[in-house]
C-alpha cells in the first residue's frame, strides 16, 4: 500500500445535512478548523478596527477622537486580549491545527471529537463576555475594563468597581478551558493516532509545532486560571492574595500571569514556524534541512520559554541575582530561534525556489522575526530593560515576533492551504498586493515605534509630549495601510469564492509532499477511512 | 567629583549615527522631534547604559544583516531558473554545531557587559541623600527623609500653566523634585494606590512603585539642568498625565532651595494624608 489509499473514498455524500446538524452539533475536524478560522477571523477584525482607532487617536498630540483615558485603556486592553484570545490562538492553533494536523498524520479525526465541539463552541461565549465587559460598569464607573491585557492588581483588584473586570475574567476562564480541551485533545490525536509508519521522527514539522504548543497550553493555561480565580475572589469574596492590606501581594499576580504570559508568546508563534517550514520545504522542492534539529530547537524553546518569565518584571524589585539569571536564561533563548532561522535559509540552499505567495509570506516572517529577535536580546538584558521596560520600544519588538511572525505564519498558512481548504485557487495578482500593502504597512507602523521607545514614550498614552509626535504620526499612515491592506484580502477571499476556479489536488507540485496534498481539493467529508501507509 | 565622562558615549553614539548616515539628536533633557536614539544620558548608569546599548546596536544590526543578506544570496542563487534541480543534502553537522555555537560566543560578549550594568546600577553603597517617591492616582509625593520630613505633592501643570513656565506641555509639574548634582541619591519608591512606574529616561531611572513594597533605585546626576519623565505603568484614567520633572542643581543653591522649601511645605507635615506616605508607615491600598 502506498499514501495513494486515501483516493478511494473521496466523495462526501455523508456530511450531515442542515445548519444546525453541521456546524453546531459537529464533530469533524476539518469543520471545527473552518469554524475556528472564520471566527478568529472575525476577531482578527474586531481587533484590527479598534487598533486603528487608536491609531487615530495617536496620530498627532492632544485628545482627537476619544473623551478621557478610560476609553483608551479600555481599547487598548479590548486589543489585546482579543487579538491574544480570539485572533491568533484560534486561528494559528485551533484553526489550522484541526484542519491539518489529523490530515498530516493520516488520521481520520481527532481523537475526541466531541470534546473538540466543546473546545470551539466554550469560544463564541467567551467573546460575547469580554464584549459585555466594555459596556459594563469598570474603571472608576466609566464602562470597561481598563487596566491593559496584563491585568495587573491592585488597578484590577477592588478598585475596578461593578462588574467588568469579573465578566472579563470569566471569558479568560471559559477561553481558557477551551484551550486545554483543545491541547489535551491534540496530544491524544498525535500520540495515538499516526498512520502505520508515521513516527514520531517522521512527522510534518507542522504537527511538531502543535504537539508542543499543546503542551505549552497544558502546562500553561492551568496557572492563568487559577491567578485570575485568586483575582475574582480577592474582587468578590474578601480574599487578599494580592491586596497588601490583607497580607498579600500584587507582585505574586504578576509572577503567576508571566508564568503563563511569557509560554504563551511561545503559544503564537511556534505554529507559525511549523507552518513557515512546511512552506519554505514546499517552494525549495527539498526536505527540511536539520529535521531533529528543527523539532528539537521547537522543544527547546518550549521549555526555556516556562524558566524566563521574570524578564517581564525587571523593574518590579526583583533581586538583582533573579534578574542576573533571567537575563542569562532569556538569551539562551536566541539559540534554538537561531538554529531555526539558519535552518530554514539552509532549506532553501541548493533547492530550485519557486516564489509563490505563500513563500512570500514565509520569507517576509524570517526577516520580520530576525528584526524582532535581535530587539528582543536587547530586551533580554535588565541592565537595559529597565530604561525600555514598557515604551514604545517593547511595543515595536513584540509587534514584530507577534503582528509580524504569527500574523504573517497565518497568512502564510492561508495562502498554502486555502486551494486545499475551499478547493478554490485564489487570484495571485491580489495576493501579492496584499502581501506588499500588508508588508509596507506593518513596517511603516512598527518600526518607528523603537525610536520613540528609546526616546523614552511611554506605552498605554492617550496623548503624549508634542516630540513624539513625527514618528507617532508615520505609526499611524502604516496602520491605515495594514488596514485598507486588510480590505484587500476580505476582496481576496471573496474573488476566489465567486469565480470559483478549480484547485488542483497538489497545486504546489513535488515539493508538497505531506498527506495532506494526497487527498481530493476540498478533502472529502471524511478522509482516511482506510489509513495511508508511510514508507 | 566627577569619575564618568558622559562625552565618551556620545562620542561613540555620534560616530554610530554618521555611520548610518544619521542626524544626530540634539542635546536634550526631554524627548526631541524625530528623536531615534536615547535621550541624552546625565547619569553614570545612563552613560554605561549608552554604551552598552552601543555595542548591541551593533551587534543587532550586524545579525540582521548577515542573515538577510545570507537570505537574500539564497534566494537569488537557487531560484527555479537559475538552479532547476535541487539537491537533497538535509544535514551537515560541522554547519549545524557551527550555528549553535557562534550565537552562544556572541551572548556571552553581550552577558559580560550586561551583568556589569546590571549589579552597578542596582543601588548604590553609601547614600549622600535620600529622597522618598510615592505615587498617587495620578500625581508623585516627594519626600526627603534626611530633611525632617519634607514632603509635597507633584502635580502635572495645565496646557496654559505648563506654557507659562516654560514647561513642554503634558511634562511640566506645579513642584519639581529639586536634588543636588554629583551626589548619590537613593531613591525608595512605592505607592498608595495601584502600581506605578517612575521613569526619568535621560537619568536611566525606572522602577515600579506597588503598595506594601519600597522599592530602590539611585542616581547621581553629573550634569546641573532639567529632566523630565513621565508615568511608565498603567495606573487608570490619567495613567498620561503624571509627568516627573526633576531638577539638578549645585549644592548651594539646593540648600537655598531647601531652605524655601521647608517654609512652603510646612504645612505638609502636619497634614494627616501626607504623613502616612511617610518612610515609616507603608500604606496599604484602598480598596473601593
Amino acid at each position: 500500500m502506498s499514501t495513494t489509499a486515501a483516493h478511494v473514498d473521496d466523495h462526501g455524500h455523508d456530511a450531515p445535512h442542515g445548519f444546525v446538524r453541521r456546524w453546531l452539533y459537529s464533530t469533524n475536524h476539518k469543520d471545527i478548523g473552518t469554524m475556528y478560522i472564520v471566527f478568529g477571523g472575525l476577531g482578527g477584525i474586531v481587533g484590527l478596527l479598534m487598533s486603528i482607532y487608536m491609531r487615530m487617536e495617536l496620530q498627532a498630540p492632544g485628545l482627537q477622537y476619544m473623551t478621557d483615558g478610560n476609553v483608551w485603556n479600555v481599547l487598548v486592553t479590548a486589543h489585546g486580549l482579543i487579538m491574544v484570545f480570539f485572533f491568533v490562538m484560534p486561528v494559528v492553533i485551533s484553526g489550522f491545527g484541526n484542519w491539518f494536523v489529523p490530515l498530516m498524520i493520516g488520521a481520520p479525526d481527532m481523537a475526541f471529537p466531541r470534546m473538540n465541539n466543546i473546545s470551539f463552541w466554550l469560544m463564541p461565549p467567551a467573546l460575547l463576555l469580554l464584549v459585555t465587559s466594555m459596556f459594563v460598569e469598570g474603571t472608576g464607573g466609566a464602562p470597561g475594563v481598563g487596566v491593559g491585557w496584563t491585568i495587573y492588581p491592585p488597578l484590577s483588584g477592588g478598585l475596578q468597581t461593578g462588574m467588568a473586570m469579573d465578566l472579563a475574567i470569566l471569558s479568560l476562564h471559559l477561553a481558557g478551558a477551551s484551550s486545554i480541551l483543545g491541547a489535551a485533545n491534540f496530544i491524544t490525536t498525535i500520540f495515538n493516532m499516526r498512520a502505520p509508519g508515521m513516527t514520531l521522527h517522521k512527522m510534518p514539522l507542522f504537527v511538531w509545532s502543535v504537539l508542543v504548543t499543546a503542551f505549552l497550553l497544558l502546562l500553561a493555561v492551568p496557572v492563568l486560571a487559577g491567578a485570575i480565580t485568586m483575582l475574582l475572589t480577592d474582587r468578590n469574596f474578601g480574599t487578599a492574595f494580592f491586596d497588601p492590606a490583607g497580607g498579600g501581594d500584587p507582585v505574586l499576580f504578576l509572577h503567576l500571569f508571566w508564568f503563563f504570559g511569557h509560554p504563551e508568546v511561545y503559544i503564537m508563534i511556534l505554529p507559525a514556524f511549523g507552518i513557515v517550514s512546511q512552506i519554505v520545504s514546499t517552494f525549495s522542492r527539498k526536505p527540511v534541512f536539520g529535521y531533529l534539529g528543527m523539532a528539537y530547537a521547537m522543544v527547546a524553546i518550549g521549555f526555556v520559554g516556562f524558566i524566563v518569565w521574570a524578564h517581564h518584571m525587571y523593574t518590579v524589585g526583583l533581586h538583582v541575582d533573579t534578574r542576573a539569571y533571567f537575563t542569562a536564561a532569556t538569551m539562551v533563548i536566541a539559540v534554538p530561534t537561531g538554529v531555526k532561522i539558519f535552518s530554514w535559509i539552509a532549506t532553501m540552499w541548493g533547492g530550485s525556489i519557486e516564489f509563490r505567495l505563500p513563500l512570500m509570506w514565509a520569507l517576509a516572517l524570517i526577516i520580520l522575526f530576525t528584526i524582532g529577535g535581535v530587539t528582543g536580546v536587547v530586551l533580554a538584558n535588565a541592565g537595559i530593560d529597565m530604561t525600555l521596560h514598557n515604551t514604545y520600544f517593547v511595543i515595536g519588538h513584540f509587534h514584530y515576533v507577534l503582528s509580524m511572525g504569527a500574523l504573517f505564519g497565518i497568512f502564510a498558512g492561508i495562502y498554502y492551504w486555502f486551494p486545499k481548504m475551499t478547493g478554490y485557487n485564489y487570484s495571485d495578482k491580489l495576493g501579492k498586493l496584499h502581501f506588499w500593502l500588508t508588508f509596507i504597512g506593518v513596517n511603516l507602523t512598527f518600526f518607528p515605534m523603537h525610536f520613540s521607545g528609546l526616546a523614552g514614550m511611554p506605552r498605554r498614552y492617550i496623548d503624549y509630549p508634542d516630540a513624539f509626535e513625527g514618528w507617532n504620526f508615520v505609526s499611524s499612515i502604516g496602520s491605515y495601510v495594514s488596514g485598507i491592506a486588510s480590505l484587500v484580502f476580505l476582496f481576496v477571499v471573496w474573488e476566489a469564492f465567486t469565480a470559483k476556479r478549480k484547485a488542483e489536488d497538489n497545486p504546489w507540485g513535488e515539493g508538497a509532499d505531506t498527506l495532506e496534498w494526497s487527498v481530493s481539493s476540498p478533502p472529502p467529508f471524511h478522509t482516511f477511512n482506510e489509513l495511508p501507509k508511510v514508507n | 567629583m566627577r569619575t564618568m565622562k558622559p562625552h565618551r558615549s556620545l562620542i561613540a553614539l555620534a560616530g554610530l549615527f554618521t555611520l548610518l548616515g544619521m542626524a544626530a539628536p540634539a542635546m536634550a533633557a526631554q524627548p526631541e522631534p524625530w528623536q531615534m536614539n536615547y535621550q541624552d544620558m546625565v547619569t553614570p548608569v545612563g552613560a554605561l547604559v549608552d554604551d552598552f546599548h552601543n555595542l548591541l546596536l551593533v551587534v543587532e544590526f550586524g545579525i540582521a544583516i548577515f542573515v538577510f543578506v545570507l537570505l537574500a544570496y539564497t534566494c537569488v542563487r537557487f531560484r527555479r531558473a537559475a538552479n532547476p534541480n535541487p539537491s537533497k543534502t538535509t544535514h551537515n553537522t560541522f554547519i549545524e554545531v557551527i550555528w549553535t555555537a557562534v550565537p552562544v560566543l556572541i551572548l556571552v560578549v553581550i552577558a559580560v557587559p550586561s551583568f556589569k550594568l546590571l549589579y552597578y546600577m542596582d543601588k548604590t553603597a553609601e547614600p549622600d541623600l535620600t529622597v522618598k517617591v510615592t505615587a498617587n492616582q495620578w500625581y508623585w509625593d516627594y519626600e526627603y527623609p534626611d530633611q525632617n520630613g519634607l514632603v509635597f505633592s507633584s502635580n502635572m501643570l495645565d496646557e496654559e500653566e505648563a506654557k507659562e513656565a516654560g514647561d513642554p506641555r503634558l511634562l511640566g509639574v506645579d513642584n519639581p523634585l529639586v536634588v543636588p548634582v554629583g551626589k548619590n541619591i537613593q531613591v525608595l519608591v512605592t505607592s498608595n494606590d495601584v502600581m506605578h512606574s517612575f521613569f526619568v529616561p535621560s537619568l536611566a531611572v525606572q522602577i515600579y512603585g506597588i503598595a506594601g513594597r519600597s522599592n530602590e533605585t539611585w542616581m547621581r546626576i553629573d550634569k546641573a539642568g532639567t529632566y523630565y519623565g513621565q508615568c511608565n505603568q498603567i495606573c487608570g484614567v490619567n495613567h498620561s498625565f503624571m509627568p516627573i520633572k526633576v531638577i539638578a542643581v549645585e549644592q548651594g543653591e539646593y540648600d537655598q532651595w531647601l531652605v524655601k522649601a521647608k517654609e512652603e511645605f510646612a504645612l505638609n507635615s502636619a497634614s494627616p494624608k501626607l504623613k502616612l506616605a511617610s518612610v515609616t508607615t507603608d500604606r496599604a491600598p484602598q480598596t473601593n
